[in-house]
């Protein structure tokens, strides 16, 4: 259907050429006649467009900038054809090229300043909202009846006992890979049976509980993020306030509350599982009976250790929450918004979990707890 | 009255339906639903909330497949092509969705460049460039909107620019799903207006899904009306009124029907005084 534009030039006595076009001056048929106008030299008095069989937008958009380049009369067409050609030329509009780029250096210097400013404004926004979180409480412990009961439940629900199975599998094959690690090592000391130190120390005092941090993160934290940040875009939160419900009390408190809860029993229960996994190790490639192993693991392990463990579950479970929430109260704008945020709350809170962690660690061998 | 009549010849039909038949799940929106869309003329669809207007068009476009029925578009068949032939028939029309549908990554002169640069690689920047600002003002959009992001934007200005990227390729036929809901009325009438001065410099055939009866009067050719799974009637306002359908009776001669007609009447008295 499409009949490519083309054009010939026709030279006349009176001084400058004529171009004359044929064919269809549409985008579909248009090929490379921008750039072959772009090549036409000397000079163009008149452009003929009477023998053009259709004319669109673009094509009276390359005629037009050519025409106007180049000081050419444009003739020929058509009644039709010439609006459009006139509505095109009367939505012409110089367009702002975009700022040079400055030096590299500026440039990285911008960066690193720009990156720094964020993460500043970041941490007042957190601990800003930190002390929301903490008035939230205060509020809802003032007037037991605006906790909202049923929401926690459910968070409890979707938080732990959903988590149950991941965290499960996880934490099997930490204290498998860990037992099996350790006994490669001390097999060289001939010290085999220190494997078990290892595996009940470790998962308790630390893994159980880091890891269990680090996919809470990733499994609740980012939904909050996500949750609050679409419920942000569609106004739900605006809502909400119109109506006289806090989203703080509402949303913020509910979420906190389940992980804080959830996050000791989880990170206790991921050291068991890590414990199995490492005595199953124990006994099918060291040959120590299960019975045997628990006993050990009663021998060496202190009590001390499981306190250690449990002290720090609500603590980074409170940062997981709150960053999660945080994040989302954040989104302003578009869908991408909400992407970006949700990646930052994992981000933050494994950072700041794994930053409390080495605060513990120091703080825990201070007070004696070794 | 159920079928629209053929009076038009083959050639002239951009889109034809015959018996289509559309649901989700046990759910049947259409049942044997016949249309007609003549070339150059604006086609206001009209019908209840849940009738399927939004789903007609999806079906049309190619986004939703009919359980049976058939769709012609620019005398071709449209269901079951192949990607490449589809591709082709597609570059021929644009499609303003509700919301706008601007791709919120992109400015506005991006978002007019996406299909230029899908369909048209060979189009050097600077052309591009220079497309997506002419095409922006065309719109109605004042040119400092074009490097805007979506988010920057009114609803208003969000229309007019999905309308610009729905006007990217030249298109000869152009989808408005309820274009002017959600603007206030002196944005709606210039919607309107804008639609009107479009089709006539660009020789463009219109398929408008809407709810606002100003719209049908001011610039609609036809109406077409959905209900009972089908469309029940083409035409004129004043062939459809001359109808004795309950839905169109309320439709038309409701409160807001009447207010419509009266203000279009005062509007072309002063078009003469």
């Amino acid at each position: 259907m499409s009949v490519l534009a083309d054009f010939e030039r026709v030279d006349s006595d009176s001084g400058g050429a004529v171009l004359r076009f044929t064919g269809n001056l549409s985008l579909a048929s248009l090929g490379d006649l921008p750039d072959r106008l772009d090549r036409v030299d000397g000079q163009v008095a008149r452009i003929d467009l009477s023998q053009v069989a259709r004319i669109d937008t673009v094509g009276a958009w390359v005629i037009h900038r050519f025409a106007r380049d180049r000081e050419a009369a444009v003739e020929g067409l058509q009644p039709a054809s010439r609006h459009l050609f006139d509505q095109v030329v009367a939505a012409e509009h110089p367009i702002e090229l975009p700022p040079k780029p400055e030096s590299p250096f500026v440039h990285l210097l911008a960066e690193i300043g720009d990156a720094v400013f964020t993460a500043m404004h970041t941490l007042y926004g957190l601990l800003g909202f930190m002390g929301a979180t903490v008035i939230a409480f205060w509020n809802v412990a003032t007037h037991p009846r605006r906790f909202r009961f049923h929401a926690t439940v459910h968070r409890f629900e979707v938080v732990g006992v959903s988590a149950l199975g991941i965290i499960g599998l996880m934490s099997f094959l930490i204290g498998v890979v860990i037992a099996q690690q350790g006994a490669v090592q001390l097999r060289q000391f001939g010290a085999e049976v220190y494997t078990i130190n290892l595996v009940g120390r470790i998962t308790l005092r630390e893994l159980g509980v880091l890891m269990t941090a680090i996919m809470v993160a990733g499994r609740s934290g980012s939904a909050f993020a996500a949750q609050i940040g679409t419920m942000k875009l569609t106004e739900e939160i605006d809502a909400m306030r119109t109506i006289g419900v806090s989203p703080m009390e509402a949303l913020v408190v509910p979420r906190t509350i389940a992980v804080v809860t959830m996050l000791p029993l989880l990170g206790f229960y991921s050291a068991l599982i890590g414990i199995i996994g490492g005595g199953l190790l124990c006994w099918v490639q060291l040959g120590i009976p299960p019975i045997t192993f628990v006993q050990r693991i009663r021998e060496v392990v202190p009590l001390d250790d499981l306190w250690v463990g449990l002290i720090k579950a609500p603590v980074f479970g409170a940062i997981i929450a709150i960053a999660g929430c945080f994040q989302g109260m954040q989104v302003e704008g578009d869908a991408e918004q909400v992407g970006r945020r949700t990646t930052t709350a994992v981000v933050q809170a494994i950072f700041l979990v794994i930053v409390l962690d080495a605060f513990f660690a120091v703080f825990f061998s201070q007070i004696g707890w070794i | 009255m159920s079928a629209p009549a053929p009076s038009a010849s083959r050639d002239d039909i951009v889109i034809r339906v015959r018996n289509l038949k559309t649901g989700f799940g046990d759910q049947i929106v259409h049942d044997g639903l016949d249309l007609d869309v003549r070339r150059g003329e604006i086609l206001g669809v009209v019908g209840g909330s849940g009738t399927g207007k939004s789903v007609l068009m999806r079906s049309i476009i190619g986004l939703q497949t009919p359980i049976e029925g058939e769709i012609e578009v620019f005398g071709e068949n449209t269901i079951g092509r192949e990607e490449t032939e589809a591709t082709a028939i597609r570059r021929r029309w644009g499609i303003l969705f509700q919301g706008g549908a601007l791709f919120s990554t992109l400015t506005v002169s991006e978002n007019v460049q996406v299909p230029l640069k899908e369909y048209y690689p060979q189009l050097d920047q600077a052309l591009l460039e220079e497309i997506g600002a002419y095409k922006v003002v065309m719109t109605g959009l004042p040119p400092e909107a074009a490097p805007k992001y979506p988010a920057e934007l009114s609803g208003g200005m969000k229309k007019r620019a999905g309308l610009a990227r729905a006007l990217a390729l030249d298109p000869e036929l152009l989808f408005l799903d309820e274009p002017t809901a959600g603007l206030d009325p002196i944005g709606a009438a210039a919607f309107d207006e804008l639609t009107a001065s479009l089709q006539k410099t660009l020789g463009l055939t219109v398929f408008l899904i809407t709810h606002d009866l100003d719209t049908l009067y001011a610039i609609c050719d036809r109406v077409a009306v959905l209900a009972d799974r089908k469309v029940i009637a083409v035409g004129t306002i004043p062939e459809l009124l001359a109808l004795d359908h309950p839905w169109i009776q309320e439709y038309f001669n409701g409160p807001r029907g009447r207010a419509a007609v009266a203000g279009s009447k005062a509007h072309r008295a002063e078009d003469r005084g």
